[in-house]
């Protein structure tokens, strides 16, 4: 049967009509082979614009359709649609994007108007070599994978848990909490992080639903949106926690020493340490000379003496226990979250200011762990009379490569400065500042009444921080003043950014996903689509995707939440319908397109030794085809044969 | 009048938060109406801008910490050199740099000083001449070649060399200033002429790497010469190697406490800062300690960017004059440069300071050769 082909032609407003002249594209579409109904409207995509569709399809028995208008990835959904409401396949439909690729771009109307021409001619000869195809559907793991366990990924975990489907929490350090269990309190509001934490922690740990694993990570991923398979490790802590009683003679018994991260260098840890004040106790199995190097540091004695370890003797509960070793788990998911979280900026790599090398240039992060300790914010460096605080250290500084702002330090330095004030109301307490950035809710009240409670603001970048007759003393221009300044301060606090993890990449290769330009994980569009990635199945959360305070992390954790549970929810997944197929008559089996595969879709059949592909995990990229020398393995929707008579009318 | 349009759009301007980081950091800004931020702010306002009121505009010694610090990549200094070359142009140059600028173009160097007595320094040496064919150039600073103050050094350096075996030479009397404070003061003409002859001499030579006595030429021949054809190293890099690889070993003992100075031109603006301590820290009998405001937070000495030929707008206060304060705060007993400006600089300041009896300048070069 012969093809009998609609083209229709789209003004958008003035959009495309004030270019291309659509009258004679429209005349010229009439005289096409095969077209037995050219027309043009103003807005295609409009109501009556696609009843002309429709009632064209039932009237004249169209078998295909070409619409010329926009970018396929604005409406070829609206039209797909719309010629399936008439009874055809949506897949025999082609766009020919008159608009973006002509009517944008050029002025000349006289050869705008034949460019459209010709992208019209192209889809009418392509068009009529389309094949109908079945739309398909597999079944949903309904279970979601979190990667990160702070704030924003226990949030998430709950949202899916709540929804009654499994959730698996999967997070690197020993505890949960991640970032905000190092917080002492928050802007605006002053409640104490701790507080708002442990119920969060409490009701992960107790959620039916929510496996928790802690001290892991996860070591592969395959599948695709939908039917995700990921293998998770879970290293050892060597320490019983059923039978820990939280003595502490381990950690006096351990002679390794370390900085404690946890504390942010501020003090020292053992390798059996309790990482968090709540949380069980664990043995670092990279700094553990025991493991590492099968000798006690405490009691020299070597491995294969098992109580020679001077923790084990130590621990009267008998609680530890050398012989654990890690465990792997596959679990099965239909959504991913990510929600691994960011680093802060090394203040280090600002040399200019000091820190490092004096003992009261401290870093926010720093600041927030002495606030943390029992006897709150106290005088660890002596008196506190004159406090600097310092902001933008490592955001939006080309000299770190951090051009972006890290959106927290404002804040955080106007929360920490009133902190001050509330236990040395004498303090004289400054910040040096460019730019305040107070944009968030309650942010600009709570910036007013930190000034009003004394703490004054001097507009300048602090360039240098040294010491003079045993003072720290701090150089910036009074940029409002017009004068350089020598300020002499007890304390420097550097308002550090946050940058990307250094597992960044890690994550971003096991999951397949992009990052920014800043380093960040990518959404798929800042605006619109803020927490999808370019994975189908896989969003992100927190501060892994940039930076952003408590109130956005949980807002976007929730978010990914919702849009994990859309599958999940449903039970089952679209998957792509043009997918790859082979031709076994010409196909070699030579396995090009096995390696070509970016998703592991084609394999060889080892009876016929030919290729197969597996279309639930076919993206029809067309990698394969491209790759194929006989062109066995071919597309369907992009064969060389509708490709070539695409291009045949142009040439 | 200036076209501070042209001037917004020639150094990137527009990028500039008026932050302060750059005055912040400017060393002389305290004790001049120099005010690299707001000077950019003027340009961006498009006021009318006159230079001959802007004497301060000389005070600069391009240390550069303003761009290098800045978080946009705005290059103050580079806005200040620009607007001294404007000033240059219209013919109305500082009077006492009248006379350097001459002797470089006539004589090859700033010191006013005859061309033909350029080797003085090495006098006796019987330093191989370049077209013999060399491993090595060595490159001597106008001022290490004809001021008897600092022409010890390229001597030290010349028994340095031949005691670690180094093959080098120098172009004798074709040496000649290397433009690096010439395209400072503002004389872009001067500066290309001087790197394009420069450039066609070494080239002719045939020779694949250059040893500088100052950190300003290292700067200028790595930094804004482009394409030579030929490394270029100072000093310090060179020394530092020869004790890491074992050629050059120390027989004698220099018994002092050293502190160093961190040329700005060699520390912070090519982050050479290891290799000057390294070599003093491989000397037997020094005790080596820093200054507070050291490396990355080191003090300008004031000799840079034109100002050996310029007092500035300020002379009571001098910078060098607190850094040997600052020497002295470390106990220290000699304060070690790798730079003649420097050298210079602080020379001047022991005497202002009545310190000749408790600290002693010396380059590494000498201290290095003493202990030979």
């Amino acid at each position: 049967m012969k093809p009998r082909i609609g083209v229709y032609i789209c003004h958008c407003g003035l959009n495309i009509a004030n270019t291309v002249d659509v009258e004679a594209a429209r005349d010229f579409a009439s005289t096409l082979p095969n077209v037995v109904a050219a027309r043009r409207y103003t807005y295609m995509c409009s109501d009556p614009g696609q009843a002309l569709i429709t009632n064209d399809i039932k009237e004249l028995k169209l078998t295909h359709v070409v619409v010329a208008s926009c970018s396929p990835r604005m409406h070829e959904p609206t039209f797909r649609a719309t010629i399936q409401k008439a009874g055809l396949n949506p897949y025999v439909l082609e766009m020919a994007n008159i608009r973006e690729q002509c009517s944008w771009v050029h002025s000349d109307r006289k050869l705008a108007t034949l460019k459209a021409m010709d992208l019209v001619a192209s889809a009418v000869a392509k068009v009529a070599w389309l094949v109908p195809l079945q739309e398909r559907e597999v079944n949903v793991s309904q279970a979601a994978l979190i990667v990160g366990g702070g704030i924003a990924g226990m949030q998430a975990a709950l949202d899916i848990a709540d929804a009654g489907f499994q959730a698996y929490l999967v997070e690197k350090q020993p505890y949960l909490g991640g970032r905000a269990a190092q917080l002492y309190a928050t802007f605006p509001t002053m409640e104490r992080v701790s507080d708002l934490l442990a119920p969060l922690m409490k009701r992960v740990n107790e959620h039916p639903n929510i496996r928790v694993m802690t001290n892991a990570d996860v070591q592969k991923v395959d599948g695709f949106v939908g039917n995700f398979r990921a293998t998770i490790r879970e290293r050892p802590t060597f320490v019983d926690a059923t039978k820990c009683d939280a003595c502490s003679k381990c950690i006096d018994a351990c002679s390794v020493s370390m900085p404690d991260e946890f504390n942010a260098k501020l003090t020292t840890r053992r390798a059996i340490y309790r990482p968090t004040p709540d949380s069980p106790f664990v043995i670092d199995e990279q700094r553990c000379t025991y493991i590492q190097d099968h000798v006690c540091l405490t009691t020299s004695s070597p491995i294969f003496d098992r109580g020679g370890a001077a923790c084990v003797t130590a621990c009267s509960q008998n609680a530890i226990d050398f012989s654990q070793s890690e465990k792997m788990s596959e679990v099965n998911i239909g959504a991913i979250i990510v929600a691994t979280g960011a680093a802060t900026f090394d203040a280090a790599n600002k040399p200019e200011l000091g820190f490092g090398t004096y003992a009261n240039v401290i870093t926010s992060l720093q600041f927030e762990r002495l606030a943390a300790r029992p006897e709150g914010f106290g005088r660890p460096f002596g008196s506190v009379k004159d406090v600097i605080f310092i902001q933008c250290v490592g955001s939006r500084d080309q000299t770190t490569g951090n051009l972006y702002c890290s959106r927290i330090c404002c804040m955080v330095n106007a929360k920490q400065a009133h902190i001050v004030k509330g236990k040395f109301p004498d303090a004289r307490v400054t910040v040096f500042y460019a730019d305040v950035r107070a944009f968030g809710k309650g942010h600009e009240e709570f910036y007013d009444a930190v000034r009003k409670q004394g703490v004054r603001y001097r507009r300048g970048y602090v360039s240098e921080v040294f010491k003079r007759d045993n003072r720290i003393v701090v150089r910036a221009e009074d940029t409002l003043m017009q004068k350089s300044v020598e300020v002499e301060a007890d304390l420097v606090v550097l308002g550090i950014g946050l940058t990307p993890r250094a597992e960044t990449d890690e994550i971003a290769s096991l999951l397949g996903l992009p990052r920014s330009g800043d380093g960040f994980l990518l959404e798929i569009h800042p605006k619109l689509r803020p927490v999808e990635t370019a994975v189908d199945g896989v969003f992100l959360a927190g501060t892994c995707q940039g930076p952003k305070d408590i109130v956005d992390t949980i807002a976007q954790a929730r978010a990914a939440a919702s849009s994990a549970l859309a599958p999940l929810c449903r039970g089952k997944v679209r998957v792509e319908s043009a997918t790859a197929f082979v031709n076994e008559e010409v196909c070699a089996g030579c396995g090009l397109c096995v390696a070509t595969c970016p998703y592991g879709a084609p394999a060889l059949n080892p009876r016929t030794g030919k290729a197969r592909v597996n279309a639930v995990l076919c993206k029809g990229c067309g990698a394969c085809q491209a790759a194929c020398p006989s062109k066995a393995i071919q597309v369907v929707q992009f064969t060389p044969r509708q490709i070539i008579s695409e291009i045949a009318v142009l040439v | 009048m200036i076209d501070t349009q042209a001037i917004v759009e020639q150094y990137g301007l527009t990028a500039c938060i008026q932050c302060g980081k750059c005055t912040g950091g400017c060393p002389i800004s305290p004790k001049s109406a120099l005010n690299p931020r707001a000077l950019i702010y003027q340009m961006l306002r498009g006021d009318e801008f006159e230079l001959v009121a802007r004497d301060e505009l000389w005070d600069c010694t391009t240390c550069s910490t303003c761009g290098l610090r800045c978080p946009k990549g705005v290059k103050a200094v580079d806005l200040i050199i620009g607007l001294r070359g404007q000033w240059i142009e219209s013919g109305k140059i500082p009077s006492t740099l009248r006379a350097p600028l001459t002797a470089t173009l006539n004589q090859g160097n700033p010191l006013v000083l005859p061309r033909e007595d350029r080797s003085l320094w090495a006098d006796g040496l019987n330093v191989k001449p370049m077209a013999e064919g060399v491993e090595i150039a060595m490159f001597t600073c106008c001022e290490n070649a004809y001021d008897p103050r600092v022409q010890p050094m390229p001597r030290a350096l010349v028994n340095i060399f031949r005691a670690a075996n180094v093959d080098f030479g120098t172009l004798g009397l074709d040496e000649q200033c290397c433009g690096s404070e010439i395209r400072r003061i503002g004389e872009s003409g001067l500066f290309e002429y001087l790197r394009d002859d420069n450039i066609d001499k070494f080239k002719t030579t045939g020779v694949k790497k250059m040893v500088t006595t100052s950190p300003h030429c290292f700067n200028v021949y790595k930094n804004e010469y482009g394409t030579t054809g030929f490394a270029v190293e100072h000093y310090t890099q060179t020394v530092a190697r020869l004790i890491d690889d074992g050629k050059l070993e120390f027989s004698k003992k220099f018994e002092a406490t050293v502190t160093y100075q961190d040329p700005c031109f060699l520390g912070k603006q090519n982050g050479i800062y290891d290799e000057p301590r390294a070599i003093l820290k491989a000397i037997p009998g020094v005790k080596f300690v820093d200054m507070d405001r050291s490396r990355e937070r080191s003090m300008c000495c004031e000799g840079g960017g034109g100002r050996m030929w310029l007092e500035g707008t300020n002379a009571k206060v001098r910078l060098a004059n607190d850094r040997i304060q600052q020497a002295l705060e470390t106990g220290a007993n000699v304060l070690a440069t790798a730079c003649p400006f420097c050298f210079l600089t602080l020379s001047d300041a022991v005497i202002a300071t009545g310190n000749e009896e408790k600290i002693k300048i010396i380059d590494i070069l000498q201290i290095a050769n003493q202990a030979l």
